[in-house]
């Protein structure tokens, strides 16, 4: 019987304290070289896809930039359309958020980029209400929270509808009797709502992966629903091994009621790991880049982005403030969802500590810096085989810790064994897509949206 | 000695002839392909051209305002984003600036200035955007956020008619304003990676652009660290009074129409202003079409006329790589600092263009050599401007 095979996404280390810059070996988090190093390492391994997060606004921390970690990145999608460039296999799949683009827009960029990459082309979908970000645009943060996916949802449509309004056979370029389109080439795509009024017909041609990929990160209700009716790719957070089948199981249950298959969605949970030569070198090599990841001012930074208030008069290495948060206004921005009940999330870190024993900078690290997956490669290796052969996950999504060297070592040491448990690709299919290395159905070209109706053509 | 320019070239889909898709040499279905665009670069490139552009456009019609421009089926039609194709451009091209064409009324300057400053980062130096004003009903239609916009020109044929379209020029103005803010908000040395103090940023050196405009508002600094440029490019096409006047007080470079070389001088009045930081460079357009012989090249051009006119503002050349050179001498010596080239069909005449044309007029002393400048902007001969909030901190 064969195995199933594992997928795996290549996360471009990030702006956040996970990303170690004071590693000696760590190089320019912006400039192209790092980029192209990162793709073609990724490529060398193998992945489906490299993936890219995005962020709409520099992270600001009690009113100001924040200065401890990493900071800068490039505009996601020009990133993106440039590697297509020097890659030949490798998906590209960037995080884009629904809330501060258009549809037209979004959905002829990915299309321009699925192109230029011959169907390699992914989107991670993401939603924002908050006016932090939204202040950058030239709406604002206008959404309310609550129509976050109702507009993510009908983006997603509309943005299927387009990438499926062009016939496959469109183009005929006849030059005889001067038809560059067949008449019927282009379906017309109306979409009009409480939130959108579209009245559009699409000017990119259709991509040999018929659209592209549609990643989901969140986990509430509405973002399971959003990945259930949209996604094909789910990168999730669930890593300990029975909560990440308990997930496995609800999420791929749901597909049955939308009549998809369950090989129709994958499931790639974000996975940090530290290779050792033997267990305990590679407990030690963790804890050592625990302390370069959480160093003492990033720890207490961390408690002040909770509690909200000035607490640089504590010891790191010591136990908690005893000080109460600060609920009152908000003061830390761009750093994701911590802001919703501060009070409760306290009393658990306290207890937290309290149980284990832990100062702040351990707690920090604790809830930070955990590292997924440690030991020797061959312990890596069997853990995310049994991952995927007992349906906890369909591969994960790595996510290194330095730029750009930090798929190296995995894709020297881990990349192998798993080829050799017989669960990973040994090479490339040539002109494979992005859905044909997730092992995703094809593209119905028929599903064109429903309210869409071919243009006429003129009559000259 | 005689005057030195620099020459450029204009790129879209088949060419500029309506009809250049029909040709044998052209290659109609491959018009969104990246092995046609790879290509195209490349020939560019390898001819030491200082920059191509990139048309664009947000409806399948383009920027017509012709009712049928998305209906009719004899048109070439299906394009790229032009900012993410000549991103996909840079890694395969070494010397060439990359100015593709971004609209002013719908993206988010936001989105469209971290793009172009990431296009400088990839391209190491080397991008550009040629900045366009307003919409036409299509492309709003296709957005479905913004009813009102120009229509067209009005009967005046001068933009300084239209309420809609003067609108539109104030709107670009702030786009182009926004991106050179956002370009700003790092200074060069604001990632500073202390391991003593455990800072990677400089605060003191990241600044929010906090722009308040008539149509539009943008908060933060930028999310991408100051490029190689500094400053990317900015361009605009211009035939009369407004756009001069948007050029001159925006872009850096800007392409203009005259009908001969006569036509020059009064261009040239008209694009002199007072208030600028650096001088604004001028190039002419020329639109070509470049066979061995007139007499081909004559046949040519009456069969594509007969099957599709062509429409334009610019002065169009057919014959020899010879006759073009000596158009290009003729602007050469009105005093303009480059000519952009628009090939009438794609890719034979810009093959004709890097074959021929460029050899004939390097020969002929008018051509630039290429300085080993390292960025776009320093090769057309501005300099890289310090960050503006880096300034006003030294004079306060």
């Amino acid at each position: 019987m064969t195995r199933r095979q594992i997928h795996l996404a290549a996360h471009f280390p990030g702006v956040n304290n996970t990303t170690v810059w004071t590693d000696p070996s760590a190089g320019s988090q912006i400039d192209f070289s790092s980029f192209e190093y990162f793709a073609r390492t990724a490529e060398r391994g193998f992945f489906d896809y490299l993936f890219l997060a995005e962020g709409l606004r520099l992270r600001e921390h009690r009113g100001q930039l924040h200065d401890l970690d990493v900071a800068g990145r490039p505009n996601t999608l020009s990133i993106l359309s440039a590697l297509a460039a020097v890659t030949e296999h490798i998906g590209l799949v960037g995080t884009l958020n629904t809330t501060f683009n258009e549809p037209y827009e979004l959905a002829r960029q990915l299309g321009t980029l699925d192109l230029l990459s011959n169907g390699r082309a992914g989107w991670n979908a993401v939603t924002s209400s908050d006016a932090f970000h939204g202040a950058n645009f030239r709406r604002g943060g206008y959404l309310d929270h609550a129509d976050r996916y109702v507009r993510a949802s009908e983006f997603a449509a509309l943005s299927k509808a387009l990438w499926s309004s062009w016939r496959d056979d469109a183009i005929v370029a006849d030059a005889e009797t001067g038809a560059f389109l067949r008449d019927d080439a282009i379906a017309r795509v109306r979409h009009e709502s409480r939130l959108f009024d579209v009245d559009a017909v699409f000017d990119v041609p259709r991509s040999p992966q018929g659209r592209p990929v549609i990643v989901q990160a969140g986990d509430s209700p509405d973002g399971r629903d959003f990945a259930t009716d949209h996604a094909d790719v789910i990168f999730s957070l669930h890593t300990e091994f029975s909560d990440a089948q308990q997930f496995y199981r609800d999420v791929k249950g749901r597909l049955a009621a939308r009549g998809r298959d369950e090989d129709s969605l994958k499931i790639l949970p974000a996975a940090t790991f530290v290779l050792g030569d033997t267990a305990e070198d590679a407990r030690e090599r963790s804890r050592e880049i625990a302390l370069q990841q959480v160093r003492p001012q990033t720890a207490i930074t961390y408690l002040e982005q909770i509690w909200n208030r000035d607490l640089s008069g504590y010891d790191p290495e010591g136990p908690l403030p005893d000080v109460e948060p600060d609920t009152g206004v908000e003061t830390a921005q761009g750093f994701a969802g911590r802001h919703a009940a501060i009070r409760d999330r306290v009393g658990q870190l306290r207890e937290q500590a309290a149980a284990e024993n832990l100062t702040i900078r351990e707690l920090v690290i604790r809830l930070t810096a955990k590292h997924t997956f440690v030991g020797t490669p061959e312990h890596v290796a069997s853990e995310i085989d049994r991952y995927v052969q007992e349906r906890a996950t369909d591969g994960f999504t790595v996510v290194g810790h330095v730029t750009p060297h930090g798929l190296d070592e995995f894709t020297d040491r881990v990349v192998p064994l798993l080829q050799e448990r017989g669960s990973y690709r040994r090479s490339y299919d040539e002109g494979a897509t992005l859905h044909d290395l997730l092992g995703l159905p094809p593209v119905d070209a028929s599903a064109a949206g429903a309210a869409s109706a071919p243009v006429p053509a003129a009559t000259r | 000695m005689p005057d030195r320019i620099h020459l450029a070239v204009a790129l879209d889909g088949a060419g500029w002839h309506p009809a250049a898709w029909r040709e044998t040499t052209a290659r109609p279905t491959e018009l969104t392909s990246p092995a046609y665009w790879r290509a195209l670069a490349r020939t560019a490139d390898g001819a030491g051209l200082l920059l191509a552009t990139i048309e664009d456009a947000l409806s399948l019609g383009g920027r017509s305002f012709e009712p049928d421009a998305e209906t009719r089926r004899d048109r070439a039609r299906g394009r790229l984003d032009a900012v993410l194709l000549a991103s996909f451009l840079a890694p395969v091209t070494r010397r060439l600036g990359l100015v593709p064409t971004a609209t002013t009324a719908h993206p988010e300057p936001f989105h469209l200035a971290t793009g172009l400053q990431t296009l400088d980062h990839a391209s190491r130096g080397r991008a550009g955007v040629r900045l366009v004003a307003g919409s036409t009903p299509q492309e709003r239609a296709n957005f479905g956020r913004r009813a009102d916009g120009p229509t067209g020109l009005p009967a005046s044929g001068r933009v300084e008619d239209d309420p809609a379209l003067l609108s539109a020029f104030r709107e670009a103005g702030e786009v182009a304003e926004v991106i050179r803010r956002l370009a700003d908000s790092w200074e060069d040395d604001a990632i500073v990676r202390d391991l003593e103090s455990g800072k990677f940023l400089d605060r003191e050196r990241v600044h929010n652009v906090d722009f308040e405009g008539e149509f539009f508002s943008v908060t933060g600094a930028s999310i991408v660290p100051r490029s190689p440029q500094g400053r990317p490019l900015v361009t605009a096409l211009a035939h009369q009074s407004v756009p001069y006047r948007f050029a001159a007080e925006h872009a850096d470079l800007v392409f203009v129409t005259p009908a001969d070389a006569g036509a020059v001088g009064g261009i040239l009045d008209e694009l002199a202003s007072g208030e600028r930081e650096e001088p604004l460079r001028v190039f002419a357009d020329l639109l070509v079409l470049v066979e061995e012989t007139r007499t081909e090249a004559a046949a040519v051009w009456n069969r594509l006329q007969d099957r599709a006119p062509l429409t334009t503002d610019a002065r169009v050349v057919v014959g020899t790589a010879d006759d073009v050179v000596e158009e290009i001498r003729a602007l050469t010596a009105q005093g303009i600092d480059g000519v952009r080239l628009r090939p009438a069909r794609l890719p034979a005449d810009l093959e004709a263009i890097a074959d021929r044309v460029v050899p004939r007029a390097a020969a002929a002393g008018i051509l630039l050599p290429d300085d080993g400048a390292p960025t776009l902007r320093e090769r057309v001969g501005l300099p890289r401007l310090a960050s503006r909030y880096a300034r006003q901190e030294v004079g306060a």
